[in-house]
């Protein structure tokens, strides 16, 4: 008996062959050809020997070719099968220096297949799934839908029978895990185990398809998928507001929202006509990439690579094709040109991004971006837009009077006669700084810093306005050597960032028409002072032992008055300590002459001609120069209050998230890059879809919305089976085809082909109904099977890809820890927000911080947030979370889980705070339950399992409690430093010695195999 | 199939086998539960089969790596010539069209800026050294100097991505992901890949090392290089909690492995086994980094070898302690990953820095390895993403400001020990320390070598992921003969 084992697992799966059985290409030859021989004599031409492809009839079979390679029905005369049975070096195929070896049971199956015609297939994928007959089989009693009648016919060559039903308990746990991420609880429990109708199980099943939790569970392949982050990655990684993207997947699985609708809204939402603030947000999924902000990067290079993400993510996640590969030449496998890469990349290539994120701030996210906020919020901003329009009609008739055209005539007389501005210096009535930091006037009127060395701090100035008037401020920035690295900014690499400046006279405050520096540090430019973002600024580095000036010219003159100016100078940005350490402030009461450089050298010379000399043409472009310029301020007030709308409406806006979504505003060429690189771009393609699939309905738009409408027409072959395959894989831990990832020729074949087409035939002609797909399975009598292996089924099928039992495996670490907070009763249950901060190492992040650009201490969450699902737990890219292990990077697009077991996280579950106070809180659970310590060993085990212990178990456990109570009793410290982790409080009713000692004992059941177990 | 999951059936299977020899469940627990190192399996991997696929030379590797770029023109690469050639204007036909950094590559001037101190002889092999190393002169003779290394990099963290991964674009598997996959783990108690990281003591440098500089890409993450840190938790998590004692965490382990043993009798499946020997690993490991990382048991004399900085958790000297240990507890790959070669507007001051911090510990683990029998089969690689600029970066006249910029046209690697040929330099640059005259060596070449010492073949060791068979190399690389023993 143990023989024949051995011998059936020795066989590949996908080559697995039976001698009655027909040879088949699709299943038995292509994979050995496509490993083996396509590589050299496959699709791609450029790569092809000898001008012989192997992966077509004709090419095989071709008779101009002496000798010929495959003659039908003749194997022995077939040179390929000569060549491959060859021993001469220069002969043999593959050749000596190639990876593979052909097996000698290779070559035979070969040989029959060529004896037999050599019959060339298409491959199976690439055909739009029909739906098959529901086969008859044996277990008709046994079979509850045409799920199982096609999993018993494939039972049938080894004669297996199914696995007895799994117990009730067992059953609701793996169905709670599997549909919500949590176990049930106690009297859920209670209830599906009383309860005695016929559709007991089927009332527990729809209960958890309602559950709130459904989405969040469902959703965390998703976000694998999407390589959700909620920070850009590499340095500085930036964070990001995508949890905006994030809460609209769950209420979109929630609400059930069906496949189809729920793949345009995210490849195309704001496409589609009068798109809704969801439908734009929804498309937050292709903009979950990375972004690349490290000094020297090159936006265009960075722009490209997020686009070849895209192809390849909705290649991927879509199509299950590996399109990827096809980027620097065509597929070496599968029927997949470089142009089809690139028609695909011409749909994502539309978007107004930069390729890179912003600086300067903890959050960088890259154009394009809506804020998104509560109803009401978004009708204000929509009020404010509104009257932004009226503000600019009355701008715009100001700009047409006639006192506006005498400014005119004016302006260009001062042109004219041009005259310098003389700065003064003035000194200060009065000064004060914030946070210890004392301000001193030097001899030479200018202002030095010293004291505290504040994180941040504000300077207020008031300086005498001069008798003839203002019309402008400048700051002198001068070195000092009491100033790190000889600076004039107090920062350790002597640099400043002035964040704002409030100018007032009174309560009246002074605009600014224009500010200029004679050096700015790349983006910190003077603008950025007065953008009401206290992040950006003005600085110097790495400039700094130079002197600096910057100047600013007020938007209207303001005359003298006994009221001094104040002047409020802000250091606040996250760059700590970086303020002015000595400085001088000038005023000026000279008319501003025109600053030259906003005009081009023609309006120039139209600005310096007599007025009186001009035709009407040249007159109204004055008028439009000039009301840019606005020489005398007229303009000023209407602008003020233009700019206080435009300063409410953007502090709303700044306010919300703003989360990164797609948009066709930047029309642009695609090329077919050489060798994928973008600097060789070659020949000009058109938005496209592969070639070897259906084409796009004549009447689709080649845009995005045209693909997404594609992805989801019925002639597609892929979509439906991919997601499918997916959501067997959810129940089963591997889909029939096991490469979730690839369905090309170099993907796994299906183990069940008409069942997985059934189910995708199934899912499009129901409305692409995820829930019914879902309840469809767990409904099926293979998914309600006992996951127990009897030695000969292990040995017979140790995968279990003939599904003779139910699957069994570790679940995901982010349900494990909402596990441990479920049963503590520590859980927060909310949906949905802004991301968490729960218990890491507190210097997990350190790593990230090495320059003093900004903070990277980990700014742990607290009182409920700590609790909350770890879906909501903020994920860093550069750094994952610690006790989040086996999880996908979240860098690329992954649509398999990864199951393995390492050291490190037992390591995890025993130590890590999340569990440790877990098992704390539970212990208190259980003794409020009962006082009699007998019962805590069965009631801590039936909390985590779900399951009362058998005798065995039972022993063990009352053993280990004893075991530790007398521990503890004998050392009283210990129990109180075990009672002390975490930050939830203690009822200190309960004696120490017993709450320690119960605690260790439910850490422990939190580390069985079956409680990290779905089983 | 898979050659991975192959591996892990023919794994399932043994274990089937060997326990239905004597029935499901009675496997020996108790040979997993003593104190007894030796009995227990080696750490959750094994060889993959026909592996290795050649008589491998080396069993360990510990990469030093030079995070930032080192300068080879003022280390490695004696130039005598460019002394006269002070200030004067690199020759276009020698700068050519070498791609540079954003940083410099609109730079109006390239002003030759010779090395900043003399070099002298070292060894009998006479290998000319900057006067900044001095310990590593006094190992030349064990040395393998590469001195024509190119690289396609021009970037930090492309560069570092592409020698560890063998792509520029984060997502392969590194160099000792690869390794331990192929090769299996040797420690039964340790992580077969560990990683510490270390930094200039001022941080003026401010390179990142990202996981994916050890991470396992598409393999399975057990291959993943651990991190080993400098605080208290040196792996995360690996303490008990305060309050439970190593004995009290022992006998949850066994009461824990007891219910678990009991679960396998009733479900037959052998990933409880698996489960099992992982908690029994984990406590293993609870007692062997500690003990590890602990040197005060070390002679004061190695300890004064390895230099002063030895004395400080988080260092580079301390950290090339902890990989003599490592290597002579099995581990197989250590990576110290050290920033602070970046010197783009400190080279005057920091060069010197660098040198002081690094020269002494690298030069002294060799010593160590070499006094301890161990050098011969473990491969010690002081190596860099790229080197550095032979004409300056800024203001010429401003010596405290200045530096050099990124390089990788032709740069300087060694090697040591584990089948690289001692007393030996292989390859050459121009007067100019500029572009490769003789014997290039590129990355994927010395990937290659590498692998070849290990006793892989580079084209052979693939893992299939999305519909092609991935390597280490690529589509290149070969091995460098010239190097080897």
């Amino acid at each position: 008996m143990l023989r024949c084992f051995i011998l059936l697992i020795c066989i590949n799966w996908s080559g697995l062959l039976w001698a009655e059985e027909k040879i088949s290409y699709n299943q038995h030859i292509r994979p050995i050809l496509s490993e083996k021989c396509f590589a050299c004599h496959g699709f791609d031409a450029k790569q092809r020997e000898a001008d012989l492809r192997l992966d077509t009839f004709e090419g095989a079979t071709e008779a101009s070719r002496s000798p010929r390679t495959i003659i039908p029905g003749d194997a022995a005369s077939s040179e390929m099968i000569k060549r491959m049975r060859s021993d001469d070096p220069d002969e043999i195929m593959p050749p000596p220096d190639a990876v593979h070896r052909m097996e000698k049971s290779e070559i035979d199956l070969i040989a029959r297949w060529i004896d037999s015609g050599a019959v060339y297939e298409k491959h199976w994928s690439f055909d739009k799934p029909e739906r098959p007959q529901i086969p008859k089989g044996d277990f008709d009693a046994w079979v509850k839908n045409p799920i199982d009648s096609f999993i018993a016919e494939a039972w049938k060559k080894d004669r297996l029978q199914p696995s007895p039903e799994a117990d009730r308990a067992t059953l609701l746990r793996r169905l709670s895990f599997d549909l919500t991420g949590l176990p049930p609880s106690d009297t859920e429990v209670k209830e599906f185990l009383q309860d005695t109708a016929p559709d007991a199980y089927e009332k527990v099943v729809d209960r958890l398809l309602q559950s709130p939790h459904y989405g969040e569970r469902m959703a965390l392949s998703w976000l694998d998928a999407a390589r959700y982050a909620d920070s850009n990655g590499f340095q500085q990684d930036g964070d990001t507001h995508q949890y905006v993207w994030r809460d609209w997947l769950i209420r979109s699985l929630n609400e059930n929202m069906p496949f189809d609708q729920f793949t345009i809204e995210q490849l195309a939402g704001d496409l589609i006509p009068q798109a809704s603030l969801s439908q734009k947000v929804a498309t937050g999924f292709q903009r979950c990439h990375l972004l690349n902000g490290e000094g020297g990067a090159i936006a265009e290079e960075q722009r490209n690579i997020i686009l070849f993400d895209r192809v390849d993510v909705t290649a991927t996640n879509w199509l299950g094709l590996t399109l990827a590969c096809a980027q620097c030449h065509d597929h070496k496998y599968d029927p997949l040109t470089q142009k089809d890469f690139y028609s695909m990349m011409a749909f994502f290539n539309q978007v107004p991004e930069s390729g890179v994120p912003p600086g300067g701030s903890q959050y960088r996210i890259a154009e394009p971006a809506i804020p998104v906020g509560t109803d009401e919020q978004m009708k204000q901003l929509a009020q404010w837009d509104a009257e932004m329009k009226i503000i600019e009609g009355e701008e715009q008739s100001l700009g047409k009077t006639p006192e506006f055209e005498k400014s005119i005539t004016e302006a260009m007389l001062s042109m004219r006669a041009r005259k310098e501005i003389v700065w003064l210096p003035q000194s200060p009535v009065k000064m004060e700084a914030s946070n210890g930091v004392t301000l001193t006037l030097e001899g030479d009127q200018s202002i030095f810093a010293s004291g505290a060395q504040a994180a941040k701090a504000d300077y207020v100035l008031e300086i005498p306005i001069p008798e003839r008037g203002l019309t402008g401020i400048r700051f002198e920035l001068i070195p000092d050597p009491r100033l790190p690295m000889g600076g004039s900014g107090r920062a350790d690499s002597g640099n400043a960032v002035l964040s704002e400046l409030n100018i007032h006279h009174g309560d009246q405050e002074l605009l600014v028409k224009h500010s200029r520096a004679d050096y700015s540090q790349g983006s910190f430019s003077p603008e950025a002072i007065f953008d009401k973002n206290p992040q950006s600024g003005w600085a110097f580095h790495p400039d700094v032992k130079t002197p600096h000036w910057l100047e600013m010219q007020l938007a209207a003159p303001v005359k003298h008055s006994a009221t001094p100016l104040k002047l409020t100078l802000q250091f606040q940005s996250s760059h700590l300590v970086h303020m002015f350490g000595r400085f001088r402030v000038m005023l000026t009461d000279t008319l501003f002459p025109l600053e030259e450089k906003q005009f081009t050298p023609e309006q120039m010379v139209l600005l310096k001609k007599d007025p009186a000399q001009l035709s009407d043409a040249e007159r109204n472009q004055l008028r439009t120069m000039m009301r840019a310029a606005d020489p005398q301020g007229l303009l000023a007030p209407v602008r003020a209050r233009k700019m206080d709308l435009k300063n409410r409406r953007d502090a709303l806006a700044n306010s919300l998230p703003k989360v990164m979504i797609m948009s066709d505003a930047k029309p642009r060429k695609t090329m077919i890059y050489d060798r994928g690189s973008y600097e060789m771009p070659t020949t000009e393609v058109t938005s496209d879809t592969p070639a070897i699939l259906p084409p796009m309905a004549a009447d689709l738009p080649k845009n995005r919305l045209g693909l997404a409408k594609w992805l989801i027409a019925p002639e597609n072959p892929l979509t439906a089976r991919v997601q499918v395959n997916r959501y067997w894989q959810h129940y089963f831990a591997h889909g029939f085809v096991k490469s979730a990832e690839n369905f090309g020729l170099l993907g796994d074949a299906p183990t069940h082909p008409e069942l997985l087409d059934w189910l995708a035939v199934e899912f499009r002609e129901n409305g692409w109904d995820m829930k019914k797909i879902h309840r469809l399975i767990v409904t099926s009598a293979t998914y309600r099977q006992s996951s127990k292996v009897s030695p000969a089924l292990l040995s017979l099928d140790p995968e279990n890809r003939l599904y003779a039992r139910a699957s069994r495996f570790r679940n995901s670490s982010l349900i494990l820890r909402d596990t441990a907070l479920r049963v503590s009763g520590l859980l927060a249950p909310d949906l949905f927000g802004k991301p968490v901060y729960p218990y890491q190492p507190p210097t997990i992040w350190d790593s990230l911080g090495i320059t003093k650009e900004r903070d990277f201490s980990y700014p742990q969450s607290q009182g409920a947030d700590l609790y909350r699902r770890s879906i909501y737990t903020f994920w860093r890219r550069t750094v994952a979370p610690g006790n989040m292990f086996d999880t996908s990077a979240r860098r690329t697009c992954v649509v398999k889980h990864s199951l393995t077991s390492t050291p490190l996280h037992a390591l995890t579950t025993l130590n890590d705070t999340t569990w440790v106070e877990a098992s704390r809180v539970l212990a208190e659970k259980i003794m409020r339950q009962s006082t009699d310590r007998a019962q805590w060993p069965a009631l801590a085990f039936q909390a985590v399992c779900q399951r009362a212990p058998d005798p065995t178990e039972l022993g063990i456990l009352e053993k280990s409690l004893a075991h530790s109570l007398a521990e503890f009793q004998r050392d009283a410290a210990a129990a109180t430093q075990l009672l002390s982790h975490g930050a939830a409080p203690r009822d200190v009713t309960f004696p120490v010695t017993d709450h320690a000692a119960l605690t260790h004992l439910c850490l422990s059941i939190f580390n069985l195999d079956e409680a990290l177990t779905r089983q | 199939m898979n050659p991975y999951l192959h591996q892990q059936q023919l794994i399932t299977r043994r274990q089937f086998f060997s326990k239905s020899a004597t029935g499901v469940g009675t496997l020996a627990l108790s040979s997993l539960l003593q104190n007894d190192l030796s009995a227990a399996p080696a750490l959750s991997m094994n060889p993959l089969d026909g592996l290795p696929h050649l008589p491998a030379k080396a069993k360990n590797v510990i990469l030093l790596w030079q995070g930032g770029g080192p300068s080879q023109v003022d280390l490695f690469q004696h130039k005598p010539g460019l002394e006269k050639l002070r200030l004067t204007e690199l020759p276009a036909s020698v700068r050519g069209n070498t791609r540079l950094s954003t940083m410099t590559a609109s730079q109006s001037k390239y002003p030759i800026l010779p090395a900043l101190k003399p070099f002298r002889q070292y060894g009998k092999s006479g290998r000319w050294l900057s006067e900044l190393l001095p310990h590593t002169g006094s190992i030349a003779d064990d040395l393998c100097f590469i001195d024509s290394m190119h690289t396609e990099a021009v970037n930090h963290a492309p560069g570092v991505t592409f020698f560890l991964t063998g792509s520029q674009i984060p997502g392969r598997p590194s160099l000792g992901a690869w390794g331990t996959y192929g090769l299996g783990a040797m420690s039964q108690d340790l992580p077969s890949f560990v990683v510490m990281t270390s930094s200039d003591a001022g941080k003026t440098c401010g390179q990142l090392f990202f996981d994916y500089y050890w991470g396992s890409g598409f393999l399975p993450s057990k291959y993943q290089g651990v991190r080993f840190r400098s605080e208290a938790d040196p792996v995360l998590y690996l303490n008990n909690p305060a309050g439970i004692s190593r004995n009290l965490r022992r006998s949850a382990l066994d009461d824990i492995a007891a219910m678990n043993q009991h679960h396998l009798s009733q479900y037959g499946d052998p990933e409880i086994d698996t489960r099992i020997s992982q908690y029994e690993m984990a406590y293993r490991m609870q007692m062997s980094v500690p003990e590890l990382t602990d040197i005060s048991n070390e002679k004061t004399e190695l300890l004064e070898m390895y230099g002063p900085d030895v004395q400080r958790n988080g260092s580079f000297a301390r950290n090339c302690l902890l990989a003599r240990k490592l290597v002579e507890r099995g581990v197989r790959f250590v990576q110290l990953m050290h920033a602070g070669w970046d010197q783009h507007n400190n080279l005057s001051f920091q060069l010197e820095n660098q040198c002081r911090d690094t020269d002494q510990p690298a030069a002294a683990l060799v010593k160590d390895l070499k006094q301890r029998g161990l050098l011969d089969d473990t491969i010690v690689l002081w190596v860099s993403e790229f080197g550095r600029t032979v004409f300056v970066q800024g203001n010429i006249e401003n010596e405290r400001g200045h530096g050099r910029d990124h390089f990788g046209v032709g740069y300087t690697i060694w090697g040591a020990g584990g089948g690289f040929k001692p007393g030996h330099s292989h390859g050459e640059t121009d007067d100019f320390a500029y572009q490769v005259t003789k014997d290039p060596v590129h990355v994927h070449d010395m990937q290659a070598t590498l692998m070849h010492l290990l006793g892989i073949n580079h084209e052979k060791l693939t893992f299939r992921f999305q519909g092609r068979d991935f390597r280490l190399t690529d589509v290149h690389g070969k091995v460098v003969q010239q190097v080897i023993a």
